[in-house]
């Protein structure tokens, strides 16, 4: 019996085991599945609990509830992972030799790497939102709040989702105004990036968008502490912002089993190859999600969009065949900016995100770089979407190759660099 | 080359082919950040985005930087100021990093 083993049940995770459990011949491979956690979260759902718009029934379920019958699945955590044996200790005591591996162990936020952000005020005045508790920590803070200074701060690149914070200040400027206290709230967005977005034809539009709604950006801040006593983010080159409420995006990295044993980057994020999400340095092993290295967006509509490749090359690879499928880098966003609206983005390796029109079947077309409610409701949707058929092993009709249809191309800003 | 004529830039003032880089373009590039003299401790900053940047084909990250010449992110910050990531790029003749994705 041959083991396909795979590490994290994640959107995937999840999503893998159940592609493989259904390609491979059960009477020659068995798919084993590990996660420490019992509880799935949506994660994208995490934005919209500190407005009272979800609710925790609406972000978690049970993960068992998406993991097939003929999936073994295993609580535990990992001890280690050792590559070169094809073998996995689990923290449980057992360990697990492989055939095929992927790795899905996703990031987590490491608010510790920032000197002073777990002094005093965190989870008080300073919070999260990439955490269940942290999204659920901020919305009981911010119904008592009288208002103040807000500042949203990411400490560092790459994090989960690059749109998420612009998203939380859209939501925020929405909520307080509905709530009669906008004119006693100042926005601020901190960001080491030099614009709203890294693409610059998007950073532009959605620079336009913080500038309409009143919400000042502080470009390239590169914090170097958080100052709980005196309630002031300092920057590496000394500049100082005051707040009266933090939301900090904070420092994103891979798995620490992945930096234990030895597999990762000074991120802990695994080295494949950006096209195949194949391991550089073990043939058996792929990394998927937000574990790898690719320069995507981690986000779940990039795994959606991933998976066709893997599956396609890993059944390939098993076969003893060449490896032919290429994933392209696609990227698809819905940006909820508040007021019921909505922006829609959709990119890849070598396009930025482009205004027009995104062609979708029966639903769309949806307005690509600009605001619409059908945005909005697109956004909502696929929090259905999520549970009810991409965790289910059911086709979402999103087409996984990038394509120019409906795209206004714009004098490119930003070729990028030919190595 | 000696100077920028010839260079091609993208909108962002990165050069779109690393293999144009010169020491003297780096000079040249450096005065345009505001950076007069390229001292050794530039250099060494440079060399090693040079290297790691041609090695994995992108400009590496900050924290990449720091953990790769071991000089603390505060002295970066001193000798490329505001964003030493994305300065050293520019003036290594390097893309800009992929940390900001």
């Amino acid at each position: 019996m041959k083991t396909f083993l795979v590490l994290g049940a994640g959107t995937a995770g999840t999503m893998i085991a159940r592609k493989m459990a259904a390609h491979l011949d059960a009477r020659e491979w068995k798919v084993v599945l590990v996660d420490k956690d019992e509880k799935h979260y949506y994660q994208p759902g995490f934005l919209f609990l500190p407005f009272g718009m979800y609710r925790a029934q609406d972000v978690i379920q049970p993960k068992r509830k998406f993991i097939p019958e003929k999936v073994e699945f295993i609580i535990s955590g990992i001890e280690r992972i050792e590559p070169d044996a094809s073998r996995v200790k689990l923290t449980n005591g057992r360990t697990i030799t492989y055939d095929h591996m992927v790795v899905a162990t996703g990031v987590d936020i490491h608010p510790e790497e920032t000197e002073g952000m777990l002094d005093g005020g965190w989870r008080t005045n300073v919070f999260d939102f990439y955490t269940f508790e942290g999204a659920t920590a901020l919305g009981k803070f911010l119904e008592k709040w009288q208002g103040g200074r807000m500042v949203v701060n990411v400490v560092e690149n790459p994090i989960k989702c690059p749109v998420a914070p612009l998203e939380l200040l859209f939501l925020a400027d929405w909520w307080f105004t509905k709530r009669g206290m906008r004119n006693k709230v100042e926005l601020v967005y901190a960001t080491p990036l030099s614009g709203a977005f890294t693409k610059p034809i998007a950073a532009d539009a959605l620079g336009a968008m913080l500038k309409r709604k009143n919400i000042h950006v502080e470009p390239d801040f590169n914090i170097g502490m958080v100052d709980a006593g005196s309630n002031v983010i300092r920057s590496w080159d000394e500049r100082e912002i005051p707040y009266d409420l933090l939301v900090t995006v904070p420092t994103n990295m891979g798995a620490e089993v992945i930096g234990r044993s030895g597999m990762g980057d000074e991120m802990n994020f695994v080295a494949v190859d950006k096209h195949t999400l194949q391991s550089q340095k073990w043939e058996n092993v792929w990394v998927m999600g937000d574990a790898n290295n690719i320069p995507t967006s981690k986000a779940g509509a990039v795994i959606h969009f991933q998976q066709e490749t893997v599956v396609k090359n890993l059944l390939a690879h098993i076969a003893g065949k060449p490896i032919t499928h290429k994933f392209d880098g696609h990227a698809s966003c819905y940006i909820e900016s508040g007021f019921n609206k909505g922006v829609l983005i959709d990119f890849n390796y070598d396009q930025e995100p482009l205004p027009g029109k995104y062609p979708l079947p029966v639903v769309g077309p949806f307005t690509l770089l600009g605001e619409t409610t059908i945005n909005h409701w697109g956004k909502l949707a696929f929090k259905t979407l999520y549970w009810n058929m991409m965790l289910q092993g059911i086709e979402v009709p999103l087409p996984n190759d990038f394509s120019m249809a409906g795209k206004k191309p714009t004098s490119s800003k930003s070729p990028a660099p030919q190595f | 080359m000696t100077d920028l004529v010839n260079v091609a830039l993208n909108a962002e003032g990165f050069m779109i082919d690393p293999n144009q880089w010169t020491k003297e373009l780096a000079e040249i590039l450096a005065r345009q950040e505001g950076i007069d003299v390229l001292t050794p401790e530039h250099w060494q900053i440079i060399d090693f985005c040079r290297t790691t940047g041609l090695a994995n084909g992108k400009a590496p990250t900050l924290r990449q930087i720091t953990v790769g010449t071991g000089i603390s992110i505060k002295d970066l910050f001193a000798l490329y100021p505001k964003g030493p990531a994305k300065k050293v790029a520019k003036i290594a003749g390097l893309g800009k990093p992929e940390g900001c994705v």
